[in-house]
């Protein structure tokens, strides 16, 4: 176990904005009747996330008194549980794994990379914006080695791609959070072996389909540098990319069309909406989608009509493009800083 | 190698919306409500006899722990926990069920709920997770929509389910020490008895269940328990998740048939070792907490709780971790031994004080720093932590430190050998205060 402390220098008061009252008043409706203790891990997460990354000592305080728990239990709880940050962090601050799975795949040169670029273990740096910890497993094994920064994973990193994230992030770059390879997800390098073949439904019965051409893609051989081998696999994906026209029509009936509108004087950029770039909005200007308000009106059908025909296996859902838009829409750049905390690109 | 068509997770790579309509045209939520008229006892009866063992590690039978829970009530609600806290070093397998087949998850929450009388169930997702558990919430609000859970629902069984989260601390992954931090303490596990089935979360009756027994429980159902248990091995049936990570060419999460044997596993779906067969060392095939095997032993050997358990291992929760002959044993296990130390809840001294020792005597070996006697007395203290704690976190601990004795003792001794030809020009030893 390791003992942790509060922070030296704390701040003198604590006061809850209007989301954490929110988010602390339905939290507690969560558990039955007199049960309020069970949502002080969440309150004080909700209480970190407005305190810039941080749990302070009058945060604490007030978490024990919105639960009716004696202060110690509260304070108990947020030196036990290592995700609770009880001294002030960068704006993103890197969790990186170093246990096992992580080291033999090269975490302990991540390691290096973050000294070099940020210091020592939860040092900040002098502009605000990087930190960084070694934290134990986090259950991304096959995809190691990876770090969290703030909500998200990144994960099969080298140190140039470390090293490269940590300084787009510090010039406010977007980055793509996952796998920084060509992997979607959690499949082998180089494209799905499994889970190829149509039958979308476990009920299905056997419909012997020619399984067989997927292990034909020759894997390199072996020893081949992790490095070299990156970039081969583009081409190898596009088997599993290939079932998508098929789902389209059998889904066809159930999604809807969104209706489009004439060119407008002033379209709006719909490049603003994270996930949509230069390609995506001539392709959405195409089927008359000009303006945030008509994104942000989608229906479920229409969301589904449109993932199918960009073949986007549910990333509009996944990126939130309707509150994105939503956002964009009702108050331009500045709600969208207000809704999702950053600036839209 | 398992086909297709026999996968249960067929979104396991999240090619495929995880959303309601998604999942349901794979098949989930399909016949549910036909599933609860089959009866609490017709329901457990099917997961008996699909011969289902609890995904978690310790490879429990999932329909035999249901059937502890009080046939009535004595006037306490009964509570469903699903441990979605998954730490275990090795293991991401839960991680592809929540953000990709939440709704399998959703499905089986309910008829499990149904099946031990609980009306309410919480999932309780490890802090880390954030985005998994917004995946999870997502399908859980649109089950709610489509009213499948909830008050007054399609399914007949009124059942409300909830999304809480920790903060990391690994052992909130052991069952009592969930419930506690369930209920709003610091995760120090509970002595037993009284079990989570007599006195769990609130001091109701509660069982707590893996992601993927839970999220398995609905395709048994819809196929039969004869197709679950006419996969695999005797005793061990069904399809797992393994997670393959580490020295191999491509690490990847693959649903496979139990007890596949170790070979085909990794030359079918991970491309086979880094640098070829021979280069291949030991393997941990079951998440840290169990001991690893040498290569001679574990190329043919069947993945599986029996197979494992017979050559002193363990199944685990399938995290196969390959290591090749560029790895530094000492040094591997060294890592995990401090993994324990940062994860011990510091609750029972033996395993407080002793998985730091380990660790401290351990990071020494690795530069052969020692003496060879202190093997055995490092053997000697794993042993005394073994057994003497609360929960099995003292045991997880111990375990991989025994392994690494027990079939690499060479390796330590080889390397003591080595510093002491050489030692450090600084000078002797130098002695470490225990914290």
């Amino acid at each position: 176990m390791s003992a942790r402390r509060l922070a030296e220098i704390q701040p003198d008061n604590f006061s809850p904005n209007r989301e954490t009252t929110a988010f602390a008043k339905a939290s507690v409706k969560k558990y039955p009747e007199g049960k309020q203790a069970s949502a002080v891990i969440p309150l004080l997460w909700r209480v970190q996330e407005q305190n810039a990354g941080w749990v302070s000592e009058p945060a604490i305080r007030w978490t024990a008194e919105f639960l009716d728990m004696p202060y110690i239990r509260v304070y108990e709880i947020a030196t036990f549980y290592t995700m609770f940050n009880l001294q002030p962090v960068g704006k993103f601050h890197v969790q990186l794994c170093g246990t096992t799975p992580c080291m033999l795949r090269g975490s302990e040169e991540l390691k290096t990379v973050c000294r070099k670029v940020i210091g020592n273990q939860m040092d900040v740096t002098s502009d605000g914006k990087l930190s960084w910890i070694e934290v134990e497993c986090l259950g991304a094994c096959v995809n190691a080695p990876m770090v969290q920064i703030n909500k998200d994973y990144y994960e099969d990193l080298t140190p140039e791609i470390l090293e490269q994230i940590l300084a787009d992030l510090r010039s406010g770059k977007e980055v793509k959070p996952g796998p920084q390879n060509s992997r979607h997800r959690s499949e082998p390098l180089g494209g799905a072996l499994t889970l190829l073949s149509d039958t979308s439904s476990s009920r299905a019965k056997a419909k012997p389909q020619a399984k067989a051409k997927a292990p034909a893609k020759a894997k390199p051989v072996a020893k081949a540098k992790p490095a070299t081998k990156a970039k081969a696999p583009a081409a190898a994906t596009k088997p599993a990319k290939a079932k998508a026209p098929a789902a389209t029509a059998a889904t066809a009936a159930k999604t809807k069309k969104p209706r489009g509108v004439k060119a407008p004087k002033v379209p709006d950029d719909l490049k603003m909406i994270s996930g949509v770039g230069p390609k995506l909005e001539g392709t959405l200007n195409g089927l008359g989608i000009y303006k945030f308000a008509q994104v942000a009106k989608w229906t479920k059908a229409e969301i589904d009509w449109v993932d199918d025909y960009l073949s986007f296996k549910g990333r509009i859902e996944r990126d939130d493009w309707i509150k994105q838009a939503g956002a964009l829409a009702k108050g331009g750049v500045d709600e969208y800083v207000r809704v999702f905390g950053k600036k839209p690109r | 190698m398992l086909q297709d068509k026999d996968r249960i997770f067929t979104n396991l790579y999240g090619f495929k919306s995880p959303g309601l309509r998604g999942a349901k045209m794979r098949g989930a939520w399909d016949g549910t409500k036909q599933m609860l008229e089959l009866g609490r006892d017709g329901i457990i009866d099917q997961v008996k006899a699909s011969g289902l063992r609890g995904r978690g590690g310790a490879g429990f039978p999932t329909g035999l722990k249901w059937s502890f829970m009080p046939k009535v009530s004595d006037g306490r609600p009964h509570y469903l926990i699903v441990n979605a806290d998954e730490s275990e070093p090795g293991t991401c397998k839960d991680r592809e069920i929540m953000r990709h087949d939440p709704h399998l998850l959703v499905e089986g929450c309910l008829i499990a709920g149904f099946a031990m009388g609980a009306n309410a169930g919480y999932i309780y997702i490890r802090g880390e997770f954030i985005r998994e558990r917004e995946a999870l919430q997502a399908a859980v609000d649109e089950a709610y929509d489509a009213k499948l859970i909830g008050k007054n629902n399609k399914n007949g069984w009124d059942f409300d389910l909830y999304v809480h989260h920790g903060a990391g601390a690994y052992i909130c992954g052991e069952e009592t020490a969930l419930l506690e931090s369930l209920e709003g303490k610091k995760g120090q596990p509970r002595l037993k008895p009284p079990f989570p089935a007599n006195v769990g979360l609130y001091g109701a009756p509660s069982t707590v269940n893996n992601v993927e027994s839970i999220a398995v429980v609905p395709t048994i159902l819809r196929r039969g328990a004869d197709w679950f248990a006419g996969l695999g091995r005797p005793n061990n049936v069904g399809t797992k998740l393994f997670c393959i990570s580490g020295h191999v060419e491509t690490p990847c999460n693959v649903e496979e048939e139990m007890g596949i044997t170790f070979r085909e596993l990794i030359e079918k779906h991970a491309g086979g070792v880094r640098g070829g067969w021979d280069n291949l060392k030991a393997v941990i095939p079951g998440g840290s907490s169990v001991p690893c095997l040498p290569a001679t032993t574990c190329k043919d050997m069947h993945m599986d709780f029996d197979t494992l358990r017979d050559l002193k291992s363990g199944l685990g929760t399938a995290a196969v971790i390959v290591m090749d002959q560029s790895t530094d044993m000492i040094r591997a296990i060294a890592r995990l031994a401090y993994f324990y130390k940062h994860e011990s809840c510091g609750q029972c001294t033996p395993c407080r004080e002793g998985t730091g020792w380990m660790w401290r005597v351990l990071e020494r070996m690795a530069i052969g720093q020692a003496e060879k006697r202190e093997i055995d007395m490092l053997l000697d203290v794993s042993h005394q932590i073994e057994g003497h704690t609360i929960c099995a976190l003292g045991d997880a601990a111990a375990w991989p430190v025994q392994g690494l004795i027990r079939h690499f003792r060479h390796e330590i001794e080889e390397r003591i050998d080595q510093y002491s030809a050489n030692p450090n020009p600084d000078g002797a030893v130098s002695l470490q205060a225990a914290e």
